[in-house]
């Protein structure tokens, strides 16, 4: 049988008939319209304004580094150490999966902070995007406790001893503490039950629940619009076609134009960590973790990883017991309200504008202290404690919730500049 | 809670070798030199006689530590491994666990990741300050790790080493040597306590020799502690420097979108 005679223009007519053939099934062209070449973004986006695509490129990067290291890597409590140095040592490129991955994790929680830091900048979580920012809220809190089961899967000495400090902070609970603890546990102590289970947590459960969380953020931010450094809403000016007069779309102006060259240059400083510091001086990768996981040997110093180190300050410093309720039980409540807390910020903001650039003095100020605080507290969660240190962390720990705490009053009192109809560009 | 209890005087029982008292001897720096073929290849000399009766290298293999450090595998076979393992079985150690743990107090730790826990500047210094203390079980004491509970392998090597009381020059609150303003040029010295004096002859190598094969030693287990550092070093060059010419690319083809924008 003879082949049959290809036509001309063969193959530009068989991808449309092709897209035409599925979307005729599925909404592709609608959905690749609505989200990219007619989604309208604010055309005076700023550096600023990276910080979320990056969680996407990280999100990406763990997703596919972890299926790689899973495939390999054992989770028993005689076999996960080694096996990770089987992966360091016997898998090929194993040892660059394993420091994408773990350097992936810093750089996750790096551009996640940046990202929540323009959004307070920018009022990004006022109305209407209250949900958008609880949605956000979620990610960050599931991100945390990704990122802690994760820590303990490598076994060595100082991811059992985190984790044990972290699950102890269960057993501060009155009455039901300990029983809740051992159940969490799993065990009387932490042990390869737990390993599992925490396994089981971190490449299975979490995973999905943040990839959801993340469409879900992606969607309502697509419906609701995208904040800009002005804080004013594009929608409000509308050309005759109903397009935002300061609007452009999304695709190719900021893939291509805005976030590509952005994401390179991230890629560099990462790659330039993974390839000539992934220990990062013992920030990224810990010292002792370079031991197995001993019950009988507890670090000299017991610290998390950076990322946790400010909740961790924090929870150090309630040092007095209140109620009849040991300080422990109250540390623990600090934290979770220090993490907890800028959940409610869309409702504590009471500025007549969104954008730092035209809120007054108080909020420039507190935003200002805030972030000071919060690097100190870094700073001092990894230190180990003393009076000196403690007290510093009690000041900062009132200046965090001060900035939540205080909100109403100030951003209502202080003096705001006028807000211009259509964005700016500087 | 009796669990606890137990667990906790198990552990103040103890003795001082398994929780590794922290010291503040100063430590002399140690700069590893991976590319210093002849100092590894006898740090794996050294270690597999003098280390690798105790202390395994678990997670490594010999035939990519031949590889590495450039040791032909029947040189490898001949004189590296002296057990019947094969090239390509893991650095195991033959020391019974059980036994050792009677004898010791604990098994001998495995080393594979010593120089990531410690670094190698403390292998180095802790190699170097055994002395002779007769309190100690075996004889010996270590200023870096007191009261360690191990005996000083490279004896033979070293020799007898003491902590004695010499006359050292006296420092001034600025930390310069204080002279006698009586007899110009004259240091002024105070008694001080707790240094290194060797006595000479008393081992196989001079002082410098041994200060070498210590230093193999040391950079023989940095290597070991990570031993694809080379490549990743070299081939994060190659990724930065692409990243480098792809950046400029995107950056050119970023402007051109961005002067439709305004």
């Amino acid at each position: 049988m003879a082949e049959p005679t290809p036509k001309p223009g063969r193959r530009a007519s068989g991808w449309s008939n092709f897209i035409g053939w599925v979307d005729e099934r599925f909404p592709i062209l609608e959905t690749w319209d609505y989200h990219m070449v007619k989604y309208w973004a604010p055309k005076n986006f700023n550096i600023w304004y990276v910080f979320g695509v990056l969680s996407m490129v990280v999100l990406v990067n763990q997703l596919l580094t972890g299926i790689w290291l899973t495939m390999s890597y054992v989770p028993s409590g005689d076999g996960a150490f080694a096996s990770v140095e089987y992966i360091m040592r016997d898998v090929e490129y194993g040892w660059l999966l394993r420091y994408l991955h773990s350097t992936g994790a810093s750089a996750f929680f790096v551009v996640v902070y940046l990202h929540m830091f323009r959004a307070l900048m920018y009022g990004s979580y006022r109305k209407p995007r209250e949900l958008l920012w609880l949605i956000g809220m979620a990610i960050f809190v599931v991100l945390m406790a990704e990122g802690f089961f994760g820590y303990l899967l490598p076994w060595g000495n100082m991811s059992y001893w985190g984790a044990q400090v972290i699950v102890s902070l269960v057993g501060a609970i009155p009455v039901i503490g300990p029983d809740l603890m051992e159940w969490v546990r799993g065990d009387f102590l932490m042990s390869e039950i737990t390993l599992n289970r925490f396994f089981a947590l971190h490449v299975v459960a979490l995973p999905l629940v943040l990839v959801m969380l993340v469409f879900v953020h992606i969607v309502a931010l697509h419906h609701v619009g995208s904040n800009n450094p002005d804080g004013i809403e594009i929608k409000k000016t509308k050309g005759p076609n109903g397009v935002p007069l300061d609007g452009i779309p999304f695709h190719p102006y900021y893939t291509i134009g805005h976030d590509l060259p952005a994401i390179v240059a991230f890629l560099f400083i990462f790659c330039a960590v993974v390839f000539f510091a992934p220990e990062m001086g013992g920030y990224f990768l810990e010292k002792p973790n370079f031991e197995q996981a001993n019950p009988l040997k507890t670090p000299d110093h017991i610290a998390p990883v950076w990322y946790y180190t400010p909740y961790y300050a924090m929870l150090r410093a309630s040092t007095f017991p209140l109620f009849g309720l040991t300080a422990k039980f109250w540390g623990f409540v600090v934290m979770a309200a220090a993490i907890l807390l800028p959940a409610v910020i869309p409702w504590l903001d009471r500025s007549p504008v969104k954008s730092m650039r035209y809120k007054g003095l108080a909020s420039k100020v507190m935003l200002t202290v805030f972030v000071v605080s919060f690097i100190i507290l870094g700073y001092l969660g990894t230190i180990p404690p003393s009076a000196a240190a403690t007290t510093l962390a009690q000041a900062c720990t009132v200046v965090y919730f001060a900035y939540f705490v205080l909100m109403p009053w100030y951003t209502r009192v202080e003096k705001t500049k006028p807000v211009p109809d259509r964005v700016t560009m500087r | 809670m009796t669990r606890i209890k137990t667990l906790l005087f198990a552990v103040l029982l103890l003795p001082g070798t398994v929780l590794g008292a922290a010291s503040d001897y100063p430590m002399e720096p140690m700069r590893p030199n991976l590319q210093d073929y002849p100092s590894l290849q006898n740090g794996a000399r050294l270690y597999v006689n003098y280390c690798l009766g105790c202390h395994s290298l678990q997670h490594q293999r010999y035939e990519r530590t031949a590889d590495d450090l450039r040791i032909p595998h029947d040189i490898m076979l001949d004189n590296i491994i002296l057990t019947n393992q094969s090239i390509g079985e893991q650095i195991t150690t033959a020391m019974d666990r059980r036994a050792a743990t009677n004898w010791f107090g604990a098994p001998p730790p495995d080393l594979t990741m010593v120089a990531r826990v410690r670094g190698a500047d403390w292998i180095y210094n802790f190699l170097k300050t055994f002395y002779l203390d007769d309190i100690r079980p075996l004889g010996v004491n270590n200023k870096v790790y007191p009261n360690v509970g191990m005996p000083h392998v490279l004896y033979g090597l070293q020799g007898v080493q003491r902590s004695a009381c010499i006359q050292a020059p006296k420092r001034a609150a600025n930390g310069g040597e204080m002279r006698d303003p009586l007899e110009p040029g004259r240091v002024i010295t105070e008694e001080q306590c707790g240094h290194l004096v060797l006595e000479e002859g008393t081992g196989l190598y001079t002082p410098t020799e041994y200060d070498q094969a210590v230093y193999d030693i040391s950079n023989f287990l940095y290597y070991v502690g990570e031993p694809t550092r080379l490549e990743r070093h070299r081939l994060g060059i190659y990724v930065l420097l692409f990243l480098v010419v792809l950046y400029a690319f995107s950056w050119l083809l970023g402007r051109e979108y961005h002067k439709a924008v305004r």
